[in-house]
C-alpha cells in the first residue's frame, strides 16, 4: 500500500488528504474541496465529436458537450460550489467554442452564473482564451495545492493534474472491468477524463506508473460508488 | 468425368461460354463484360478461374477470364476497366467497388449474366444484403440481365428464386451514357429448366445442389419480353404492380444428388460425460478412423476446439501421420500452406473450423468427421458434402458427440439427413447500416434521383418493403448522420443539387468509401508474437523476436493477465503482455496444461429444427430404443427422478444446493437465446425480492442461482413460474437489458462500421484496430440517451433480434411455452440440470455486475491495510 495514503471506510464518494487538503472523489469523475467549496474536473474535451465531422467526416454523435455538461450540471446542483475548476482540454481544439451550439453555449453561462470559473490551459486548448466566459490560467495554486494540466515530471507533492485519461482495469473470472480513476500515491494525484467522449489510458501504462514510483492506488468510478483498487489488483490492458 | 469442383461451375459458365463462342472475337464485336462471377470466397474465385481455362482452351475458345479481388494490383484493376474480360471472377465486396466506380454504367452495359456461386451462404448474412442492392443496380444497368444462383439444397428455394430477380419495376439506367439495348444482345442462351446440357453437368456433382437460373430468358429470335408475371420484363413496365400476389422469381432447377450419404454416429460402447465439448474420449477412435483412411477433413464448431483437437490427435500420432490445423485466426501464410499441402494430397488429416464449410473442393477427402454437436442439419449435409465429390460413391462421415445432450442432437441429425429435411435459415430482412454504405457507393458512381434510387432499392428482395421514410432517414444519415441536432450541414457527404440529384461531396469522401467497403466487421483483433525469455532475467521477454502466430481476438486478450496459459496454434502459449498492439507470449514448458479454460461452447446456436427434434426425441421413450443405451438409460432415470418434458412442454425444475437454491429450465432454445432469458429471468427474480446471484447457460438450458427459496415462493403463488416466463418479459426489461448489454454495444459497433460511422481505414492515416480513436461505447451511450430512435440504434436493433441476443427466438419459445410449464420442486438436482450445472463455473458468470468484480478487487487493497 502506497506510503501516507489514509483510506477511509467505503462510501460512495471517499474522501482522501493530500497536502493537508481534504479532497472528495466525486463519483461523477470531479473532485470537490470542501474546505474551499470549489470543484475541479479535467479533460472535458467539450465538442469532441465535431471536431471529427469537421476534420475527417464522421460524424459522431454531436450530443457529447450536451452530455459531459449534463453531468457537469448534476455535480454543481449537489455541491453548489463557489468556484470551478476546468484543468485543461476543455475543449478538444481550440476552435471548438466556434463551434458549440447556442444552447450548450447557454448552459456553459448558467453554470458560471454567481461563481468564480477558471480555464486551466490545456494541450488541446491552449488557444482558448475568449469567448466562454471565465478567467484563464496556465496554473493556479489552491491552499497547499497545485493545480495543472500535465502532470510534471519527477516527484510533485501537492500536485493535481489531468491530461492522461487514466482508466484502470480489473480482470477476475474471465470477466474485466475497464473504467475511469484517479490514480493518487498520497502525494500528487492524477484526475479522471471527464469528457463524453474521452478515451483512456491503462493505469499500467508507463506514462503513469512513471510518476508513482514508489506505488499507488487507484479510485476507479464504479456505477454505484467509487472503489479504491490496489496496484497489484490492476491489469495491463 | 470433369475435374472435381468443375461440374456446377460449368453448369452455371456453360450458357456463357456458348454465347461467347457465337460472339466471336471481340475485335469484330464492341467489347464488354459479358458474364460476372460472384462467390464468397476470394480462393474460391481464384480456384474457378483456373478450372474455367482449361476448357476454354481445350475448346480453342476466343473468351477471356480474369479475376479480380482484393490482391488484384492496381494497374491489373485500371486496365480491366478499360479493357473488360469477357467473364470476370469477384467477391461481393469488389462488385460493390465496381459499381460505385465512376465508370459502372458504361462498365456492365453490355453484361448478359449474372452467376451467384454458394448462393445459400451468401443470402444469410449482410454481405448478401449488399450483394443483392449491387444486384438491383445490374439489373438496372443493364435491363434482361440473366441472374444464375448456384446453391446448395435449401428449405426455402422460393426466396433464393426472389433474390435473383427484381421484385418490381426498375428506372431506366441512371447514365444517359448508357448505350440502349439493341436486339442483338438480348441473344442470351436459354438455360431451360432440366434442359440437356446444364442436367448433366449437375448430376455430375452429385451433391444436391440446385441451380437457379433467372432474368429475361428469351431464345434467340424471340426478342419479345416474355409476357409471364413469374418471368420480370427486361423493360420497367409501369403496368406491373408491386403487391402480395406471387412475386416474380427465377426459374428452379433441381438437380437430385447421388448417392446417399454414408453417415454414422461414432459410438464407443461407453458413457459420454453429461457436459463438455471436447469429445476428449472419442479422440483415440478419431485417429483410427484417420489411419483408415486417406484423407480426413476433422471440422469442429469453434477454433478453441479445433486447437485442443489438433493438439490431442498429435498427441496420439505416433505413426507422424501428417496432420494439419485450419482456422480463420491462423496466419493468412500459414492457411495457404495448409491448403497447398491438402491440394498436393500431402496431408492425412485437417482439423479445421467454418472456414473450411465452403470453397474450394479438396480431391481425395474420403471421410468427413464432425465433432461436437452438429446444431444444424443444412450445415452438417454440407460438411458431409465436403467428402468424395463423386456421384456414385457415397460421401462417408461420423459425427462424434462430445456429451449425452450432443448425442440426442446428433441422433436428430443423423434423422434429419435420412430424411434430406433442410433447417436453413428464413430469409433477410436488409440491414439499414449496409444500405447506408450502399446509398454512399451510389452517390460516388454517379448523381442519383432519390426516387429512382428508392425504385432501384426496393427490387432487391431482402428491401422489397424499405418505406420510402426510412430510405430518407438512411439518405439523411449518409448526409450528414441522421441527427435530430443539425450539427453537421456545413460537413455534409452527399449534396442535393438544385437539379434535385444527390452527389458526393468531393474525391477524399468518395476515397474514404472505397477504403471501408465491406461487410466484414472482424473483431478487434490482435497478432500474437512469440517471443524469447531471458534466461538471466527470469519475467524478462524479449519482444519482437518471434515470429507471428496468428491473430487472437481483442476480447479473448483483455481477459488474460501475465502467466495465464492458453492453446493457440497448436501449442501451449504462456502470456506475457499486451506490447503496442501485440500479444506477446512464449511456448509453455512442455506437458503445462492450458489454464484457461477453451471457450469450447458452440460458436452456432442450435437450429430451431434440431432443438424441436430433440424435445420430441426425448418426449417419446419408443424412440429411445434407436439412441445409444446409455442415453435410454439416462433418460429414464430423469423420469424417475423429475419428468421428461413433452414436446411442447417447458420443464422447470428447483432444488436447493449448498446454501443456494436453484432454478433450471430447458427451453432447447440455443445458448444466445438462453443468455438473453438468464438476463431477463435474472431481473425478474431480483424484483421478486428472490436475490439472484448468477446463472449459467448452455444450448439446452439455464441455472439461476438465488440466495432465497424459488421453490417456497412457487409454492405460495401457484403462478409464480408462470408469471416468470410470460411474454411480457420482452418489454420493458428486455429494453434496458438492451441498452447496457455488453453484446448489443458490439452489435452496434459493427452496425456503425458498416454504416461509415466509424472508418476502419482513413485517406492518409494509418490506424490498426486496436488504436480506433474513439470507443463506440462511449458514441452508443451518449446516443441512446440523446437519440433513441437513431438509425444506428434501429439497425443494431433489427440485428439484436436474430443475432447475437436471438430475441426472436426467445420470443417463439415464450409463446409456445405459455400454459405449458412442468415446474417439478425437487430436494435435490436430477439428471437433466446436472448438465447445465456443470456449465457453472466454465462460462462466464453472467448475473455478476462490474460493481461486484471492483469490490471483490478492493477487499483485497482493504485486507492488505489492514495486516
Amino acid at each position: 500500500m502506497a506510503a501516507g495514503l489514509r483510506l477511509e471506510k467505503t462510501s460512495k464518494h471517499p474522501t482522501l488528504q493530500l497536502a493537508g487538503e481534504t479532497l472528495v472523489l466525486d463519483l461523477c469523475g470531479g473532485l470537490w474541496l470542501p474546505e474551499h467549496r470549489t470543484l475541479i474536473v479535467s479533460d472535458l474535451h467539450l465538442e469532441k465529436g465535431s471536431s471529427y465531422a469537421a476534420r475527417s467526416g464522421q460524424f459522431l454523435p454531436p450530443y457529447d458537450t450536451r452530455e459531459t455538461l449534463a453531468c457537469l450540471h448534476e455535480a454543481v446542483i449537489r455541491h453548489d460550489p463557489a468556484r470551478v475548476i476546468a484543468l485543461g482540454d476543455s475543449f478538444h481544439d481550440a476552435r471548438g467554442p466556434e463551434r458549440m451550439e447556442p444552447g450548450d453555449r447557454a448552459m456553459v453561462a448558467a453554470l458560471q452564473d454567481g461563481r468564480d470559473w477558471v480555464w486551466i490551459a490545456g494541450n488541446h486548448d491552449a488557444a482558448v482564451s475568449e469567448g466562454v466566459g471565465g478567467r484563464y490560467a496556465d496554473a493556479l495554486t489552491l491552499g497547499g495545492l497545485l493545480l495543472r494540466h500535465e502532470p510534471s515530471p519527477g516527484a510533485a507533492p501537492g500536485e493535481i493534474a489531468g491530461h492522461l485519461h487514466p482508466c484502470g482495469k480489473v480482470a477476475m473470472r474471465g470477466r474485466a472491468v475497464r473504467r475511469r480513476c484517479f490514480v493518487t500515491d498520497g502525494s500528487r494525484l492524477v484526475m479522471p477524463a471527464f469528457g463524453a467522449y474521452a478515451g483512456g489510458l491503462n493505469v499500467r501504462d508507463k506514462a503513469i506508473e512513471g510518476l508513482f514510483p514508489k506505488g499507488f492506488n487507484a479510485h476507479l468510478l464504479g456505477d454505484g460508488r467509487v472503489f479504491a483498487i490496489g496496484r497489484a489488483q490492476l491489469a495491463r490492458d | 468425368m470433369a475435374p472435381t469442383g468443375a461440374g456446377k461451375t460449368l453448369a452455371g459458365f456453360l450458357p456463357s461460354l456458348v454465347a461467347l463462342a457465337e460472339r466471336g472475337p471481340q475485335k469484330l464485336k464492341p467489347k464488354g463484360l459479358h458474364t460476372l462471377y460472384v462467390s464468397p470466397l476470394k480462393a474460391l474465385a481464384v480456384d474457378i478461374a483456373r478450372n474455367l481455362d482449361a476448357p476454354i482452351a481445350e475448346m480453342d475458345l476466343p473468351v477471356r477470364v480474369e479475376t479480380r479481388t482484393g490482391d488484384t494490383p492496381a494497374h491489373k484493376r485500371t486496365r480491366q476497366i478499360s479493357r473488360p474480360p469477357d467473364i470476370l471472377l469477384t467477391t461481393p465486396e469488389q462488385l460493390a467497388l465496381l459499381i460505385a466506380h465512376r465508370e459502372a454504367a458504361e462498365f456492365f452495359s453490355g453484361l448478359r449474366c449474372v452467376v451467384l456461386d454458394e448462393l445459400h451462404a451468401l443470402v444469410t448474412s449482410k454481405r448478401g444484403d449488399l450483394l443483392s442492392l449491387a444486384m438491383a443496380r445490374l439489373h438496372r444497368l443493364s435491363p434482361g440481365l440473366a441472374a444464375v444462383g448456384l446453391s446448395a439444397t435449401v428449405r426455402e428455394p422460393d426466396e433464393l428464386r426472389k433474390y435473383l430477380v427484381p421484385q418490381g419495376p426498375l428506372p431506366a439506367p441512371p447514365s444517359p451514357n448508357a448505350p440502349s439495348k439493341s436486339h442483338e444482345e438480348k441473344v442470351i442462351p436459354v438455360v431451360g429448366p432440366r434442359a440437356g446440357p446444364l442436367s448433366r453437368s449437375g448430376e455430375g456433382q452429385g451433391e444436391g445442389r440446385e441451380l437457379s437460373e433467372g432474368g429475361a430468358p428469351e431464345t434467340r429470335g424471340d426478342p419479345v419480353p416474355d409476357p409471364e408475371p413469374s418471368h420480370p420484363s427486361p423493360q420497367p413496365s409501369p403496368a406491373r404492380e408491386r403487391g402480395p400476389v406471387a412475386p416474380p422469381m427465377a426459374d428452379l432447377v433441381t438437380v437430385a444428388g447421388g448417392a446417399k450419404a454414408d453417415l454414422r454416429m461414432l459410438d464407443l460402447g461407453r458413457a459420454l460425460p453429461i457436459s463438455g465439448h471436447t469429445a476428449w474420449h472419442s479422440m483415440p477412435a478419431i485417429y483410427e478412423l484417420i489411419k483408415e483412411h486417406r484423407t480426413t477433413l476433422v471440422f469442429v464448431n469453434t477454433r478453441l476446439q479445433a486447437e485442443y483437437t489438433f493438439q490431442e490427435l498429435w498427441r496420439l500420432n505416433e505413426d507422424a501421420l501428417p496432420i494439419a490445423i485450419h482456422h480463420g485466426s491462423l496466419d493468412a501464410q500459414q492457411r495457404r500452406r495448409v491448403e497447398a499441402a491438402m491440394a498436393a494430397g500431402q496431408l492425412r488429416a485437417i482439423v479445421c473450423t467454418a472456414t473450411l464449410d465452403l470453397g474450394i473442393d479438396w480431391g481425395d477427402v474420403d471421410l468427413v468427421v464432425n465433432v461436437g454437436a452438429p446444431k444444424g442439419a443444412s450445415r452438417i449435409m454440407q460438411r458431409i458434402g465436403r467428402a468424395n465429390h463423386r456421384m456414385d460413391e457415397p460421401s462417408k462421415a461420423y459425427l462424434v458427440p462430445g456429451n449425452r445432450f450432443e448425442m440426442l442432437e446428433c441422433q436428430a441429425a443423423l434423422d434429419a439427413v435420412e430424411e434430406a429435411a433442410q433447417d436453413t435459415p428464413d430469409a433477410r430482412l436488409g440491414a439499414l447500416d449496409v444500405l447506408a454504405q450502399h446509398v454512399l457507393g451510389m452517390a460516388c458512381a454517379d448523381a442519383f434521383d432519390p426516387l429512382d434510387l428508392y425504385d432501384e432499392i426496393v427490387s432487391a428482395s431482402p428491401y422489397a418493403d424499405l418505406t420510402w421514410e426510412s430510405f430518407e432517414q438512411v439518405v439523411d444519415y449518409v448526409a450528414t448522420g441522421g441527427y435530430a441536432l443539425r450539427a453537421y450541414e456545413r460537413f455534409a457527404k452527399i449534396l442535393r443539387g438544385p437539379d434535385g440529384l444527390w452527389r458526393v461531396r468531393d474525391a477524399r469522401t468518395a476515397q474514404a468509401y472505397r477504403m471501408n467497403v465491406g461487410t466484414i466487421v472482424e473483431a478487434a483483433r490482435v497478432r500474437v508474437r512469440l517471443g524469447r525469455s531471458l534466461r538471466g532475467k527470469p519475467g524478462t521477454v524479449l519482444p519482437k523476436t518471434g515470429r507471428v502466430l496468428g491473430e487472437i481476438e481483442d476480447e479473448f486478450a483483455e481477459t488474460l493477465t501475465v502467466g495465464d496459459t492458453f492453446l493457440f496454434a497448436g501449442e501451449t502459449l504462456r502470456f506475457e503482455g499486451l506490447a503496442e498492439d501485440e500479444c506477446l507470449v512464449t511456448r509453455a514448458p512442455p506437458d503445462t496444461d492450458p489454464a484457461i479454460p477453451s471457450y469450447a461452447g458452440s460458436k452456432f446456436p442450435l437450429s430451431t429444427f434440431l432443438a424441436a427434434r430433440v424435445r420430441a426425441l426425448i418426449a417419446d421413450p419408443f424412440e429411445w430404443d434407436r439412441l445409444p443405451e446409455q442415453i435410454g438409460a439416462y433418460l429414464q432415470q430423469q423420469r424417475r427422478r423429475s419428468v421428461l418434458p413433452g414436446e411442447r412442454d417447458l420443464l422447470v425444475e428447483t432444488f436447493p444446493r449448498g446454501k443456494r437454491h436453484y432454478l433450471t429450465a430447458f427451453p432447447f432454445e440455443g445458448r444466445l437465446a438462453h443468455q438473453t432469458l438468464g438476463m431477463l429471468l435474472t431481473r425478474r427474480l431480483e424484483r421478486g425480492g428472490l436475490r439472484p446471484l448468477g446463472f449459467a447457460a448452455n444450448d439446452y438450458g439455464i441455472a439461476i442461482w438465488t440466495t432465497r427459496d424459488v421453490a417456497e415462493r412457487a409454492a405460495l403463488d401457484p403462478d409464480f413460474i408462470g408469471d416468470l416466463f410470460a411474454v411480457d418479459m420482452l418489454g420493458d426489461d428486455l429494453e434496458a437489458w438492451l441498452d447496457e448489454s455488453a453484446m448489443m454495444k458490439r452489435t452496434f459497433r459493427q452496425c456503425a462500421v458498416i454504416a461509415g460511422l466509424i472508418e476502419r481505414h482513413h485517406p492518409g492515416l494509418k490506424k490498426s484496430g486496436r488504436a480506433v480513436t474513439i470507443s463506440t461505447d462511449l458514441i452508443y451511450d451518449v446516443l441512446r440517451k440523446h437519440q433513441p430512435d437513431h438509425l444506428l440504434l434501429r439497425a443494431a436493433r433489427q440485428d439484436a433480434a436474430t443475432g447475437l441476443l436471438d430475441v426472436r427466438r426467445l420470443g417463439m419459445m415464450l409463446e409456445r411455452i405459455q400454459g405449458r410449464i412442468i415446474h417439478r420442486s425437487l430436494d435435490r438436482v436430477s439428471p437433466l440440470s446436472v448438465s447445465v450445472m456443470l456449465e457453472i463455473g466454465r462460462e462466464r458468470v453472467y448475473g455478476e455486475g462490474a460493481d461486484e468484480i471492483l469490490a471483490e478487487a478492493e477487499a483485497e487493497l482493504l485486507q492488505e491495510a489492514l495486516s
